[in-house]
């Protein structure tokens, strides 16, 4: 059963794999200004390369990858701000480029749910211990005279 | 011939696992003893069948068998020794034999190992062993079989996939799967004690020694990876945050959670229905790494097979198991009785504190990992969550329980004293600030480097805390220490080196932000610094491998005018798929790295190079060895002590209190 469909599949996963493997920030990209090109570094890493699965441009080989490398370059020396950089190409592109996805409508349960455990799982230890607390752990007047008692006559018996 | 025999031998464990399903659990609840003596046969007997088939595959790619569709996709006849037995592995349908022999291995180990396990106990155990035994051989048999043969044979294979031919990743997948089908033990060990509605601090103890294989194969398992990861992928990272290694990390991190709530419940009798919640969960998420792994949903760098059918599949058997077994648990978990009682301030506080940051932690890499897909099936809209969102996440999540880990470990079970805690850890945090100012000063910015690697320094000696007090009690003679470290029983040994194995990987960790990078074109006779050495590039050749030909650019390494040693980085072209990978030059000096990769040489005869000084980089996975050798050591001291393997000498009938 050579299923001719998957094994194209197969080779285009391959294909992208070399991809992978290849070259990402090339010498002849990078600006001769140091501090403009560690921001350009930093910017680069928060943006996802479009057609790669999960890498960011600045680890991607892929052609796309290198065009939006020099676009943030471009921008950067025309003296856009980080923020100008990211929203010029988000409106280009989507939040889709964005590794770290904005707060919004879509993506509160993202950004809330890992604090509402934390919070809902601290809440619950927390009245757990205090129900526990609300429970006699230290001996009445009445059973520490019993264990009293208790302790003598084994004293005595052993 | 051979590979017939191994086809049939795997219909013939599907058929066993049925009656081992079955029979074993029919006897545990009828009481009938003959039956329940089934379930341990039937597992050693299973393991030997699936074994016969994993062999006559092996078989087949050794032997260059291109009758099989299965061998000429994954090898090829040049292909050296050691990748035509990883091939095996490194595809789809052998790697869930693979998944299956494990599961199977585990099985028998437990059928072995099992005479003090309770007769009900281990039957039933055995059974529901046995059922995901018998979905997972139905899944191959039905969707991925591994001897489906072809009527035209072709002459040569199309060789295995380059990126897998390398000794890390022929190791990578079987030790993953140890851990992550390891967990599938202690999950068949709750669902049996949910099933016969008996559970205490005894049976804490029969599943620890599983939890904890699991657990250490895990953590080989996902360091062998990420190191993988970073000489192959070629840009020095080594966590990408991508899905499927969110897959191995969730288990873990429940896996780990697990560990610390089942020494609670053995030692102290409480936390039983956590407990039971935590084993579900961690093999739950096992699965879920499978389905996410197996069915191509991600169309990531590691999915190498994909199939929508082969999807379904599993996800239905990801939605009886997980289903069926939080049903069980919503049933019976309400009978278990609550036992031993504690103060917040506690060594079992601290513990339950260790599970809360944790499960969270698991919890958010859930979710950063499966919310693009539900999202993007839900409302069509895609979104991408990538390193930054789990880096602002989850690094936050794990600082209190580095702050934690020394010391949760000196409070006292049942009532800790807090103050007194702290105090016994001044020493150790007065050289931790003392060293993050020292490597401030020696290695400048960034300070948050310097703060983590202090926290590191901390979690280090704040692991042996503990050992020092109890050896240190009886005067300071050495003779007395001696004496009394020996007497400290294994585990106390083990759980202080497995967190010290915590802090050295957080050091590593820590000190990526000393790195140093370097991107340029080099002619030969260049030279460059980097760090505190210096690169020459001597030469660039060409070399003749098995199955590839590459490029090797020879470099000399020097440290202060004096040659050190050679990098080699080359970039491999393999012949049969036409494809190019890239290979890192590696040096390794005190503990950091030298790391240069290379392109082809430019039309101007430069050559494109990247090379790092990466500081203590190899502190990351070394901690993850410690963290290994740390539960090996602590599963020596419950062998001799639960008689996994047979006592040497009798014990006395009350266990002295820990």
């Amino acid at each position: 059963m050579y299923r001719a469909a998957s094994v194209k599949l197969f080779a285009g996963l391959l294909l992208a794999m070399v991809t992978t493997s290849a070259f990402a920030v090339e010498p002849s990209e990078l600006l001769a200004d140091q501090k403009l090109e560690t921001r350009a570094r930093a910017i680069s890493a928060g943006l996802r390369c479009l057609v790669c699965q999960n890498q960011s441009i600045d680890d991607s080989a892929a052609p796309l990858a290198k065009d939006l490398r020099v676009i943030v370059r471009e921008r950067l020396v025309a003296g856009d701000s980080d923020d100008a950089v990211r929203n010029y190409l988000v409106e280009r592109y989507g939040e889709f480029i964005l590794l770290k996805p904005p707060l919004n409508m879509g993506t509160i349960l993202l950004w809330g749910t890992p604090p509402a455990i934390l919070l809902i799982g601290a809440m619950a230890l927390l009245l757990r211990a205090r129900r526990r607390q609300a429970d006699p752990a230290e001996l009445s007047e009445e059973e520490r005279r019993k264990l009293a008692a208790i302790l003598e006559d084994s004293s005595r018996s052993g | 011939m051979i590979t017939e025999i191994g086809h049939y031998a795997l219909v013939l464990a599907f058929a066993l696992s049925l009656v081992q399903g079955v029979l074993p659990l029919w006897g545990s609840r009828k009481g009938d003893v003959t039956l329940m003596a089934i379930g341990p046969s039937a597992a050693i007997m299973q393991f030997v069948l699936i074994a016969i088939a994993f062999g006559a595959l092996t078989w087949a790619y050794l032997s260059s068998d291109f009758s099989l569709l299965n061998v000429v996709q994954n090898s090829h006849s040049e292909k050296p020794l050691i990748y035509k037995i990883s091939g095996v592995w490194g595809n789809h349908e052998g790697s869930m034999l693979l998944w299956v022999l494990i599961l199977s291995f585990f099985g028998a180990l437990v059928a072995l190992g099992g005479r003090r396990t309770p007769q009900e106990l281990l039957a039933t155990t055995l059974s529901v062993q046995a059922w995901i035994s018998a979905a997972f051989l139905l899944f191959i048999l039905l969707t991925s079989n591994p001897f489906a043969r072809l009527t035209l044979p072709p002459v040569e294979g199309n060789d295995l996939n380059p990126i897998l031919q390398d000794p890390g990743l022929a190791i990578h997948p079987p030790l993953l799967y140890l851990g992550y089908v390891g967990f599938s033990m202690t999950f068949s060990f709750a669902a049996a004690a949910l099933i016969n509605g008996r559970i205490d601090a005894q049976w804490a103890r029969y599943v620890r020694p599983w939890t904890l294989i699991a657990w250490i194969f895990l953590t080989l398992g996902i360091a062998m990876g990420s190191y993988w990861a970073y000489y192959t992928l070629g840009w020095g990272g080594f966590w990408f945050w991508d899905p499927v290694e969110n897959a191995s990390l969730m288990p873990w991190l429940a896996g780990t959670a697990l560990l610390h709530s089942a020494t609670v419940m053995e030692k102290r009798d409480a936390l039983k229905v956590w407990t039971i919640f935590l084993a579900i969960l961690a093999f739950s998420l096992s699965l879920l790494g499978t389905f996410l792994v197996r069915s191509g949903v991600l169309t990531s760098v590691h999915a190498f097979a994909t199939d929508p059918q082969r999807g379904v599949f599993i996800l239905a058997i990801l939605v009886v198991f997980i289903g069926g077994s939080f049903v069980l648990f919503a049933l019976r978990g309400p009978l278990l009785k609550a036992g031993g009682i504690f103060a917040p301030v506690s060594r079992e506080g601290a513990l339950v504190l260790n599970n809360l940051l944790l499960t969270t932690s698991c919890a958010t890499v859930f979710i950063g990992t499966l919310y693009p897909l539900a999202l993007e099936a839900l409302t069509g809209e895609k979104i991408s969550v990538g390193a930054p969102f789990f880096n602002f996440t989850f690094v936050p999540l794990f600082i209190p329980i580095f702050l934690a880990m020394p010391l949760g470990q000196t409070l006292a079970w049942k009532r800790g004293d807090f103050l007194g805690s702290a105090q016994r850890l001044i020493v150790a945090c007065i050289i931790a600030i003392c060293a993050g100012l020292l490597l401030a000063a020696t290695h400048g910015e960034p300070v948050v480097s310097a703060v983590f690697a202090g926290l590191a320094v901390f979690v280090i000696i704040g692991s042996f805390v503990e050992i020092w007090t109890r050896i240190s009690g009886g005067g300071l003679e050495p003779g007395k220490i001696f004496a009394r470290a020996r007497g400290l029983p294994f585990s106390a040994w083990g759980t202080a080196l497995a967190h010290a194995g915590v802090g050295v990987t957080l050091f590593g960790l820590a000190a990526t932000g000393w790195g140093v990078e370097r991107i340029l074109a080099m002619r030969i006779g260049d030279q460059v610094s980097i760090g505190p050495y210096a690169l020459t590039l001597d030469a660039v050749a060409p070399r003749k491998g098995p199955n590839y030909d590459e490029t090797i650019a020879r470099m000399t390494i020097r440290s202060g005018g004096a040659v050190i040693g050679q990098i080699e980085p080359s970039r491999k072209f393999y012949r049969a798929r036409q494809m190019t990978t890239t290979d890192a030059g590696l040096r390794t000096y005190s503990l950091g790295q030298i790391y240069v990769v290379v392109t082809e040489q430019n039309a101007s005869g430069t050559i494109d190079v990247r090379m790092y000084w990466k500081p203590y980089v190899a502190m990351i996975w070394l901690g993850a060895l410690i963290m290994a050798l740390g539960g090996g050591i602590s599963l020596a001291d419950r062998r001799l002590r639960i008689g996994v393997a047979r006592r040497a000498r009798p014990q006395p009938i009350v266990q002295p209190a820990e």
